[in-house]
């Protein structure tokens, strides 16, 4: 297999950055100018040999993409189908973000701007900026939540390794979506010289659709991969679905295949049904956030809700607009996968495989566990279904091993402290 | 008297309009509106009421503190039509800014009615462009409102022409690339900025907001511009006051101060 290359699928969105009735720009007019040099650079640049070559060359030789589609026979035992795991946590920095912000970097070097700005949640998106200006040479300011700083201490120390200035975000919910509003408020002040490395196919156009041809390479990768092992497609794709990018960038090959069902696993947290969850589609409703219409988590007045979700990545109130038109129009089906859920098949992966997936791509192979009983009374066999295993589980070891009670045995043994 | 007659009267003074700025439900909603007739009542011509919102991006510091501690108090929608209701009521021309959500929640042809039905004379919306506001514009003409878009130092000048093109009451310039809150001294874009706003349409009245916090630059921002725009440095008055009575009394001193700054506009 060459070098992926940018996926040739044009039709959506259109020129002004609508899905349907979703995405467009609801931003300042300070940053529209921003966003249209964006918008040229990223058209001229998707026709550019050249450019494709570098990214293409950095992706191969930097990051390991292509990743492995993993024939996972263990699990595939364990839960009654043929489960392929697209490894994208075997890349550089260890998810599918170093390809979007390989893709970007590169961008903004193309646009002579100097900075990149970027927000994080858990700090997996901070960390692929920080690597990604260590290796361009662009100074990077990376916006987090205070309260994500406290919980991601590690990160927070992989980016300063990186070069990256962390700042901690002390407004608002002090999570991802104030470091998001923080980083805009950054952009704003900052566009001559700045580009706002954004994390996810989500905020104004052409961010949903720039981010998505970055990482849209992983569903071309793995429908080539199919083909090749197995000399078919495959039945169903799975993801997990926060801001998005790991799962458009999974579907976006696979939307003109009919036969190939996707699903999208959104944070479910406790129980959607309890209202705290970060499912935006199957417990939100249509709104405008962070520079787009989307399924929103909002109250009757449209003030954005606070999600929950166990993982830090998908902990966000909003949506990829693109994932929104594909739920309307029927083309992926969203379900909400509980924390509960999510880290069964933590453990089941851990065990069956030898691999410890990030808590986000948790949920999507609880997602697909759960579907394979209605997929293959549809099917009549045991289904084939490719997991987007987004990125590896590293970072979360320590809310894994706080969840299963397996972490500091020492501390509880202390004499005199027991109860 | 409407915006466009506020405007009108200011030019034949030879002065520029005061708009002040204060977060409906800040920090509670009948403190509001004391502080908005107050406000008027030291000098502002026009009331500029915030709609607090839980994630405002153009906004800095001053303002998230108001917004955050009014939705905190559960100040709701219709809160910020009646706050509207009772400071028209009183005599003040109120124009209403939001962030574009709450509006799309509420219902745009809803809110249009129900914000005109409360005395407002329009509405200005930081994150709504006009490339986007097709149902707005429709229920704006449809309720007989004013409808302000922003420009910015990094307009193109196209884009400048089609918001203009696109405001009724006045536009609203940013002076600086950058969010709301007081600075030490006023914007060298800001001036730019306006003479190519009234290069695309020299009828239109220009608002000049963001970093506006003294009587000093009112005049200086008087000197280029048709409107001045004061929010956060009016906030404070009320956020750092330790009581009611002193907050309400520096903002009654800040507004004169800003008044009579727009009275001596600096050529």
């Amino acid at each position: 297999m060459s070098a992926p290359s940018l996926p040739e699928l044009p039709s959506l969105p259109d020129l002004s950055g609508h899905f349907g009735r979703y995405g467009g720009r609801f931003v300042p007019e300070a940053l529209v100018r921003a966003l249209d040099e964006l918008d040229d650079a990223y058209r001229t640049a998707k026709t550019d040999p050249i450019f494709q070559a570098e990214f293409g060359n950095l992706l191969k030789n930097y990051a390991g993409v292509p990743s492995l589609l993993y024939r996972a026979e263990r699990l595939s035992r364990a839960v009654g189908a043929e489960i392929l795991l697209k490894r994208e946590d075997l890349n550089h920095t260890g998810a599918h973000k170093v390809r979007n912000v390989l893709g970007q970097a590169l961008l903004a070097k193309r646009m002579g701007k100097p900075r990149v700005i970027a927000e994080t949640g858990a700090g997996q998106h901070g960390v692929a900026s920080a690597t990604a200006a260590a290796l361009l040479d662009l100074e990077c300011v990376v916006y987090m939540g205070e309260m994500d700083t406290e919980r991601q201490a590690l990160n927070v120390a992989r980016m300063r390794m990186l070069g990256a200035t962390v700042i901690p975000v002390t407004n608002g919910s002090r999570t991802l979506k104030d470091a998001l509003n923080e980083a805009l408020r950054d952009w704003v002040a900052s566009v001559d010289t700045t580009h706002y490395l954004l994390g996810t196919a989500a905020g104004p156009h052409p961010f949903p659709e720039i981010v998505r041809d970055f990482v849209g390479g992983i569903g071309v990768e793995a429908r080539a991969q199919c083909l090749d092992q197995l000399g078919r497609l495959p039945d169903a794709v799975a993801a997990c679905v926060g801001g998005g990018s790991n799962a458009i960038g999974i579907f976006h090959a696979f939307v003109p295949d009919e036969e190939v069902r996707l699903y999208g696993f959104e944070a479910g947290g406790e129980g959607v049904e309890t209202g705290r969850h970060a499912a935006s589609i199957t417990g939100g409703s249509s709104g405008v956030l962070h520079g787009a219409r989307t399924y929103v988590l909002q109250d009757e007045d449209g003030q954005t809700v606070e999600s929950h979700s166990i993982s830090a990545g998908l902990d966000y109130p909003g949506v990829g607009p693109e994932h929104a038109w594909l739920h309307d129009t029927g083309q992926a089906e969203y379900q909400p996968v509980t924390d509960a859920e999510a880290m069964a098949a933590f453990q089941l992966l851990c065990r069956t495989e030898g691999i410890i997936p990030a808590i986000e791509s948790a949920h999507a192979i609880a997602g697909a566990v759960r579907i394979i009983p209605e997929l293959s009374a549809e099917i009549g066999r045991e289904p084939t279904i490719v997991i987007n295993l987004s990125g590896r589980g590293d970072k979360d070891v320590h809310t894994a091993g706080a969840y299963f009670g397996i972490l500091d045995p020492v501390e509880t043994l202390v004499p005199g402290e027991q109860e | 008297m409407s915006i466009s007659d506020i405007f009108r009267k200011a030019r034949a003074e030879n002065r520029a309009v005061l708009v002040g700025c204060m977060p409906a439900g800040f920090p509670t909603v009948e403190d509001s509106i004391a502080s908005m007739i107050a406000m008027h009542e030291a000098g502002c011509d026009v009331i500029e009421v915030e709609l607090p919102y839980s994630d405002p991006v153009m906004d800095g510091p001053v303002i998230q503190k108001a917004s955050d501690i009014a939705l905190a108090a559960g100040v709701r929608t219709r809160d910020t039509l009646h706050i509207i209701e009772a400071v028209a009521k009183a005599g003040a021309p109120v124009v209403l800014m939001t962030y574009w959500n709450p509006i799309e929640k509420y219902g745009v042809n809803a809110f249009a009615r129900d914000l005109a039905a409360a005395g407002a004379t329009g509405m200005i919306t930081p994150d709504l462009i006009p490339d986007e506001a097709a149902e707005w514009i429709a229920a704006a003409d449809e309720q007989s409102l004013d409808r302000t878009f922003l420009v910015s130092p990094s307009s193109t000048d196209e884009r400048i022409a089609m918001t203009v093109a696109n405001c009724r009451g006045f536009v609203y310039a940013t002076a600086l690339m950058g969010v709301t809150g007081a600075r030490t001294s006023v914007s060298r874009q800001a001036p730019d900025l306006v003479a190519r706003v009234r290069h695309a349409d020299p009828e239109m009245p220009v608002g000049v907001g963001l970093g506006v916090g003294n009587g000093k630059q009112a005049a200086e921002v008087a000197g280029f511009a048709d409107g001045v725009i004061v929010g956060s440095a009016l906030i404070r008055c009320v956020l750092e006051a330790t009581d009611r009575p002193t907050g309400l009394a520096r903002l009654r001193a800040l507004s004169g101060e800003l008044a009579e700054g727009v009275r001596r506009p600096e050529k």
